[in-house]
């Protein structure tokens, strides 16, 4: 699989490194080259300076042939603008990213962007181990 | 008319004085705390601090009773966000974003934001057309149709001098609708027209052909 990734920060890098480790063909994208030191020695992908919400740096990055996008930057809207292009110009058949902010997640995936919201799910896995963690003792 | 702006930079500012001098009631939405404080100190409490992307802050401000929303940050992913959030959560019947970056025109229109204003485009525009020796200048775009009318200068040397408009090869979706020739009357150039240097051609293009009219017209 093809996969384009734009923001290099942890969770960024990790994924990287954990599909590039699997033999897959990646693409990582950020704005600051600085970035880059997140990723193993190991990584056999491609880092590419430029901003993911431009179309000429995505065809840079491979878009036009990638089977998949992710858009883990730090801004929710810089991840829903760049998923949204490549959902909806570059027809990408699988695309992923980012939206810290439950309300505006809900409302993407209304609008047919596949989300992920870390802060509904950290509360979910902190009050499943509260509770786990409070069942045991009693 | 109920009208959201988001973002109280300059622009935001100075839209929301005139905005309100038509009688419109305005409200503002900004992050910044310095910025809001002008807002309260010059035009009373119009100015809410907050993110105007976030759907609590938009619930907060009224936007499902907005007629109207214009986000003038500059930041297109901010200004995208705000107009899809206004749109598809409160219904806001019509929506206007500032565009930064010229390239996300086409973007913008593609995801359903009614309208957006590309700053750079307009102000490359009006610049254009100041510098004398710019062969083709833009006078109107009709979005809907996706023509422009432009204005080409045939410059002296040029290929099309001492040619027939029937003789030129025109590109697609062009059309010649008329020649100002100093001091004369402007008239309808017929297929027998011959161009001369100097002549003034107000012409209907499509955006893709622009590029091909500008060669045939003024290329040495």
């Amino acid at each position: 699989m093809k996969v384009v990734i734009m923001g290099c920060g942890r969770v960024g890098a990790q994924l990287a490194s954990l599909l590039d480790a699997e033999g897959h063909k990646v693409t990582i994208l950020d704005i600051d080259a600085y970035s880059f030191r997140r990723l193993p020695p190991s990584f056999n992908g491609t880092a590419l300076v430029g901003d993911g919400t431009d179309e000429d740096t995505l065809k840079k990055a491979g878009i036009e042939e990638a089977d998949a996008f992710v858009a883990v930057t730090q801004g929710d809207n810089r991840n829903v603008m760049a998923a949204q292009i490549a959902k909806h110009i570059f027809n990408i058949p699988r695309v992923l990213c980012r939206i810290y902010d439950p309300l505006r997640k809900d409302l993407y995936e209304m609008l047919g962007v596949e989300a992920i919201s870390p802060t509904i799910v950290f509360a979910h896995l902190f009050k499943e181990r509260l509770e786990a963690g409070t069942k045991a003792k009693t | 008319m109920y009208i959201i702006i988001v973002g109280g930079g300059v622009v935001g500012y100075h839209l929301c004085r005139a905005l309100i001098d038509e009688g419109h009631e305005v409200l503002v939405i900004e992050k910044d705390a310095k910025k809001c404080e002008r807002f309260l100190d010059e035009l009373g409490s119009i100015c809410m601090r907050g993110d105007g992307c976030e759907t609590a802050i938009l619930a907060e401000a009224g936007a499902s009773r907005a007629d109207l929303l214009i986000a003038t940050t500059n930041e297109d992913e901010d200004n995208l966000v705000a107009c899809q959030v206004a749109k598809h959560k409160f219904n806001v019947p019509r929506t206007i974003a500032r565009i930064n970056n010229p390239k996300n025109e086409k973007l913008f229109k593609r995801l359903g934001i009614d309208c957006g204003i590309s700053i750079t485009n307009i102000l490359l525009e009006h610049i254009e057309e100041e510098i004398p020796t710019h062969p083709l200048i833009h006078l109107l775009t009709l979005p809907k149709e996706n023509l422009e009318i432009v204005e080409v200068k045939i410059p002296e040397g040029s290929k099309a001098v001492g040619k027939a408009v029937k003789q030129i090869p025109l590109p697609p979706d062009s059309l010649l609708s008329l020649l100002i020739r100093n001091a004369q009357k402007p008239q309808v150039p017929s297929p027998e027209t011959v161009f001369k240097a100097g002549d003034r051609i107000i012409a209907l293009t499509s955006t893709e052909s622009e590029q091909a009219l500008r060669e045939v017209l003024t290329t040495k």
